[in-house]
């Protein structure tokens, strides 16, 4: 072995040896430095014959090389463990909580609303909406319920000491009176839905005294019964994400509509659980039928060119069906418990393309 | 509406079973509301007579019978009064079930004595509450028959409920009518025969009408029955009466409930010996009084029809009549009234006297027009009948109201308004099972003419759905509607989409959506700004929700008073949803309101905890109103807010001086003391409706992005102003200063104290500078610096602070 090799070896086994920084830095001041090893070796060239000068000249430049190397990569090495072992000393308890924050939540019946109009929405209909405080007129008298009428006394209205244009003020007992004011403030064809509140004279169990309805309204100069049927089948079948779900139309009675229908989904209870879909059971969701030609006549149109079809559906009962709550009146309570249990997340926005029922 | 089948089948010829009745009746627009089979779990008890019975040897009050049930001999133990020798009664023996007393019999012994059956109450049978005695049937009935038979439980009751337009269905054969359109079975004739009378009537009746008040009874048929024995009504007439839950009171009483339920033709009977004089039918005296069958006195007004004899009104006519003429067992002359009142006057009285009765519902719904001779005459029949007597001659006064109209049908509207196919054929037997007379005119066009039971009728939409309702809703095509366009449009206005990106936006800041009632009690209508008188219902479903909301914050402080007092503390509750400041359709706004309580940041264990405060409502506030697109930069913040806010810590922000888009504040304790609610709250409320209308753009294109190349640079500065100087002002002239340049100006410190100076405070402020064409060279700097430090001054009047 050369002087050059063993040099070397002794060299880099001190490298390796070195445990710290200082030691390091003796190490490279012992080959590297001014009066170091290497540094010697270099200076006794001078003596050589020019052809040792040359190969022994090259061997320490190499040497050199790898040495300084060597030093540089461990001092890398030891500035990680370094920072290792600071970091390690900076260790903290994970299963830690996080930062408090506050998971605000949208209401059912905001949700289905939305939900309806998705559905509907790809149908083509536009929303409409109208005052909750209405004149007599818009709420019976143009939808063909007049003073006297039976179906007055059913709907248990609310009234208020003031009197308009047309007639006294009530709360509005449906959101039909937004069909008349849609037919009476524009021209054929109609394509709209109204959601909204509604009140009613009436508290218990199933009943409260402001409840939510959306009202569908179709008017031209065609549009039949086997239309509403299949529009409200499609509505059901997206709403309640049952594409086979069974759905019946029954002969009813409304004044605004004729031929009027109450339409049923079928449903099971077996085993005391509840579930829309095939059933033995029938449940009434909501009331349609055509526009009587009185309420289009009512409205300055003609009703031997145009007809019509409107629907009524309670949003708090389809919520309550489709996502299983069990009590009208909780709905207005406000407990925080039912709020967040039953409400949605801020960015669950209900769209027919991007999945009604995920 | 409830019926028997049996009953049913007297008017209609079917084989169908209670099932296919049922599902037909519900498919043609009569909806089952229930099927009570009142037989069940009863089926197993028989008539049982009472052969022998003696005194227990061991026991005061009960008695050792011997029963027979048929087919053998029964020793019975039995406690009741009134049981006896001779006696037939409802027999069960050991192992049968008692559905009243919830048990099995089985053999006993009581006190010593064997008893291997019992005989039953009718408590025990569960079909009524009657527990004095055994049940004790008729002598003549047959020993060991079933029980269920002889006492008339077999017959099921059918419950319908019956639509408002629907008034011929309020008697059993109308219902039968529509079973036989829908071809389930045939309708049977009705066969009213005229009974000759014997006599004239001594009493006459008359119509007293003034000209404007000639409908109120348009016709009066009536005659006298002398001679009858009135006493309870035959088994059959008591069963079905008792089966629909009527009670069967007496003879003449129950047959004009009979006729009300079997034809929908109520009557009424006064007993003729108490009537002075002649009847007349009038409008009532103001004031009148009546004392009424059910015990209570009414009292009368002009508006309403009585039926009257010389002296006073003796029926409140259509509704009820009057104890004073009513009949009773003794009566032995009776004089009988079928008459035709106005559907309107005899709701508007029902309702003005808060009576409901049989015969009201029937009138306000309003019965066959044809019918008040033939009810006469089918009453005579039956009080003969039951009762004996010889009839006068009817009096007929009036000729009832004219009801006869034809209705121009085209048969193509039956398609064309249903999409349904049926043949013209078909149509035509409908219609006249129905009861209307078809005229074909013409192929295209006839006349059908409205049968007198039918006053809904009014118009070829009503045929129509006569028609298709019969033809069964089945068979309406399913039709998708066509849309006209390939790609649906926006189904929201802007404001709707607006509110919906508020909803959500304050969902996601932590905020949970309520919905409230939109009315509240007056009392925190009070505190909130109070609703004028227009807005006070007339009547309010209870006290404490009587008047129309005039903002949604009370409705929102209660409910998270109510969650505190569960223990569900810091409630972060809005809504986004009407307010009410008069009655008419541009005093109903929407607004988006919100409330934070208690701590904002809850006990942590990495920081502090902080209780809600103005500047949460303000944040919340300024993301609603960002979220509904308004120009949140260019808002002005005006101190102070509405009474109901803590009047140092609220207030509001503008668009422009007067208009306010939004309130924000803690809210006022004193506020929160009277509705009892614990603070602190911070509220906000947003006048959506109050944001400029936005423009339909052209474009969705924004403007081009400002990305300048040059490095930012802050520069902070520090004022002492006046204690009452809004911060606002340094801002906004430290910002205007050099629009070009300052990007941002952020206030990072404010404090008082006594370095400053009484009555001041400092404000720091750190100022971005953007360069835009080239970097600032340290002259440009101190220019700009110059600029804000003078600006601000001049408008605070502030110093620079060393």
């Amino acid at each position: 072995m050369s002087d050059t090799e063993t040099l070397k070896a002794d060299l880099l086994a001190e490298v390796e040896a070195a445990t710290t920084l200082s030691a390091l830095d003796d190490v490279r001041v012992k080959a590297l430095g001014k009066k170091g090893l290497i540094t010697a070796q270099m200076k006794t060239l001078g003596k050589l014959s020019p052809e040792d000068r040359k190969t022994t000249g090259q061997a320490l430049n190499i040497l050199k090389g790898e040495v300084a190397k060597a030093i540089e990569a461990k001092q890398a090495d030891m500035a990680d463990a370094e920072l290792n072992a600071k970091l390690l000393s900076e260790k903290i308890d994970v299963s830690l909580p996080t930062r408090p924050e506050s998971e605000g939540s949208i209401h059912p019946i905001s949700q289905t609303i939305e939900e309806v109009v998705s559905i509907l929405g790809e149908m083509g209909f536009q929303v409409a909406e109208g005052p909750e405080i209405e004149d007599d007129w818009y709420n019976f008298g143009a939808l063909n319920i007049p003073d006297d009428h039976p179906a007055r006394q059913e709907h248990d209205t609310f009234y208020l000491p003031g009197t308009g244009e047309h007639g006294r003020k009530v709360l509005r007992t449906h959101t039909s009176p937004v069909q008349i004011r849609t037919m009476m403030a524009g021209k054929p064809p109609f394509r709209v839905i109204a959601p909204g509140r509604t009140y009613r004279c009436d508290y218990d169990a199933t009943h409260s005294p402001m409840f939510h309805q959306v009202e569908g309204l179709v008017v031209d100069k065609t549009v039949h019964m086997g239309h509403l049927k299949g529009t409200l089948i499609e509505f059901c079948r997206a709403y309640f994400g049952v594409d086979d779900l069974p759905v019946r139309f029954r002969p009813s009675y409304f004044p605004f509509t004729e031929p009027s229908a109450e339409v049923d989904i079928g449903c099971t209870r077996e085993g005391g659980e509840f579930r829309i879909g095939h059933g033995d059971s029938w449940l009434e969701i909501l009331g349609c039928g055509m526009v009587n030609p009185k309420v289009l006549e009512n409205c300055g149109i003609d009703s031997t060119e145009y007809q019509g079809f409107a629907f009524g559906v309670g949003i708090e009962r389809i919520a309550m069906l489709k996502y299983g709550i069990p009590d009208l009146r909780t709905f207005y309570e406000s407990d925080l418990r039912w709020l967040r249990h039953y409400g949605f997340s801020a960015l669950d926005v209900p769209s027919m393309v991007g999945g009604l029922n995920p | 509406m409830k019926f028997t089948l049996n009953w049913l089948k007297d008017h209609l010829d079917t084989d169908a079973t209670l099932t296919e009745v049922s599902e037909r009746l519900t498919m043609l627009g009569l909806e089952v509301e229930g099927i009570e089979d009142r037989s069940q779990g009863l089926e197993e008890f028989v008539i049982g007579e009472i052969l022998t019975a003696e005194k227990h040897p061991d026991a005061d009050k009960l008695q050792v019978l011997t029963v027979d049930n048929g087919t053998e001999q029964f020793q019975v133990v039995c406690g009741a009064p009134n049981a006896k020798k001779g006696l037939k009664g409802v027999f069960g023996g050991a192992g049968m079930y008692i559905p009243g007393l919830d048990f099995t019999l089985g053999a006993a012994t009581i006190r010593g004595v064997d008893s291997n059956g019992m005989m039953l109450s009718e408590r025990e049978m569960c079909i009524s509450d009657e527990h004095d005695g055994i049940v004790e049937l008729d002598a003549d009935v047959q020993v060991g028959a079933r029980a269920v038979d002889v006492m008339g439980l077999g017959d099921p009751v059918i419950e319908i409920a019956i639509t408002p337009n629907r008034g011929d269905c309020l008697g059993v054969r109308g219902i039968a009518r529509d079973l036989a359109a829908s071809g389930l079975g045939t309708l049977k004739p009705l066969n009213i025969k005229a009974i000759a009378g014997t006599f004239d009537s001594p009493i006459d009746v008359k119509l007293d009408f003034p000209e404007d008040a000639l409908d109120a009874c348009s016709q009066f048929a009536g005659r006298l029955i002398r001679g009858v024995k009135n006493g309870p009504s035959p088994k059959w007439m008591q069963d079905r009466l008792n089966a629909i839950g009527a009670n069967p009171i007496s003879a003449l009483v129950d047959i004009t409930n009979y006729s009300t339920f079997d034809l929908g033709r109520p009557l009424h009977v006064f007993d003729a010996d108490k009537v002075t004089g002649n009847i007349t039918a009038r409008l009532a005296k103001s004031g009148e009084k009546i004392l009424a069958l059910d015990g209570k006195e009414y009292k009368l007004d002009e508006t309403m029809c009585v039926i009257a004899d010389d002296i006073k009104a003796e029926a409140i006519a259509g509704v009820m009549g009057g104890e004073a003429t009513g009949c009773t067992e003794d009566t032995v002359n009776v004089f009988v009234e079928s008459a035709i009142f106005d559907p309107v006057r005899t709701a508007a009285t029902g309702r003005k006297l808060n009576v409901m009765s049989d015969a009201r519902y029937r009138f306000e719904r309003g019965i066959d027009n044809d019918l008040a001779i033939d009810g006469c005459e089918n009453a005579t029949r039956l009080i003969m009948e039951l009762c004996g007597g010889e009839p006068s001659n009817t009096i007929v006064a009036g000729h009832g109201p004219d009801w006869k109209r034809a209705i121009e049908f085209r048969p193509s509207r039956v398609q064309g308004l249903t999409g349904v196919e049926v043949a013209e054929a078909e149509m035509e037997r409908i219609l006249t099972v129905l009861g209307f007379v078809v005229n074909k005119g013409s192929a295209e066009k006839w006349s059908v003419d409205v049968p007198a039971w039918r006053g809904d009728m009014v118009g070829e939409a009503c045929l129509v759905e006569e028609i298709v309702r019969v033809n069964g809703y089945h068979n309406i095509p399913h039709v998708s509607l066509e849309r006209p366009d390939s790609l649906p449009s926006s189904s929201l206005t802007p404001q709707m989409q607006k509110r919906r990106k508020v909803r959500r936006t304050l969902a996601a800041r932590g905020l949970v959506e309520a919905v409230t009632y939109s009315f509240l009690p007056k009392a925190q209508a009070e505190l909130f700004g109070g609703a004028p008188e227009s807005l006070q219902l007339s009547n309010p479903i209870s006290a404490d929700l009587d008047v129309m909301r005039p903002s949604i914050l009370p409705n929102l402080i209660a409910a998270i008073g109510r969650n505190d007092a569960h223990g569900h503390r810091d409630g972060a509750l809005f809504e986004v949803g009407p307010q009410f400041s008069g009655d008419t359709a541009d005093a109903q706004m929407v607004v988006a309101s919100g409330a934070r309580s208690g701590q904002a940041d809850v006990r942590n264990w990495m920081g502090k905890d902080r209780k809600v405060d103005v500047f949460d409502a303000k944040a919340d506030a300024l993301a609603a109103l960002k979220a509904a697109g308004a120009p949140t930069a260019n808002l002005l913040v005006f101190e102070g807010g509405p009474d109901w806010y803590h009047p140092g810590r609220s207030g509001t922000l503008r668009l422009g001086p007067k208009n306010i888009l939004a309130n924000f504040g803690e809210v006022h304790p004193g506020v929160l003391k009277k509705m009892d609610v614990k603070g602190p709250i911070a509220a906000f409320e947003v006048f959506l409706d109050n944001l400029p209308k936005q423009k339909n753009k052209a474009s969705q294109a924004r403007p081009l992005v400002k990305m300048s190349s040059f490095q930012p640079l802050d520069r902070d500065f520090a004022f002492v102003v006046d204690q009452n100087v809004d911060v606002q002002k340094i801002v906004r002239a430290a910002t205007g200063a050099a629009k070009d340049l300052i990007n941002t100006v952020r206030v990072f410190d404010v404090f008082e104290g006594a370095n400053v100076g009484e009555g001041k405070k400092s404000v720091a402020i750190e100022v971005t500078l953007q360069p835009v064409e080239k970097t600032l060279t340290d002259d440009d700097i101190e220019a700009v610096t110059a600029k804000v430090k003078a600006a601000v001054l001049k408008a605070t009047g502030g110093e620079l602070r060393g």
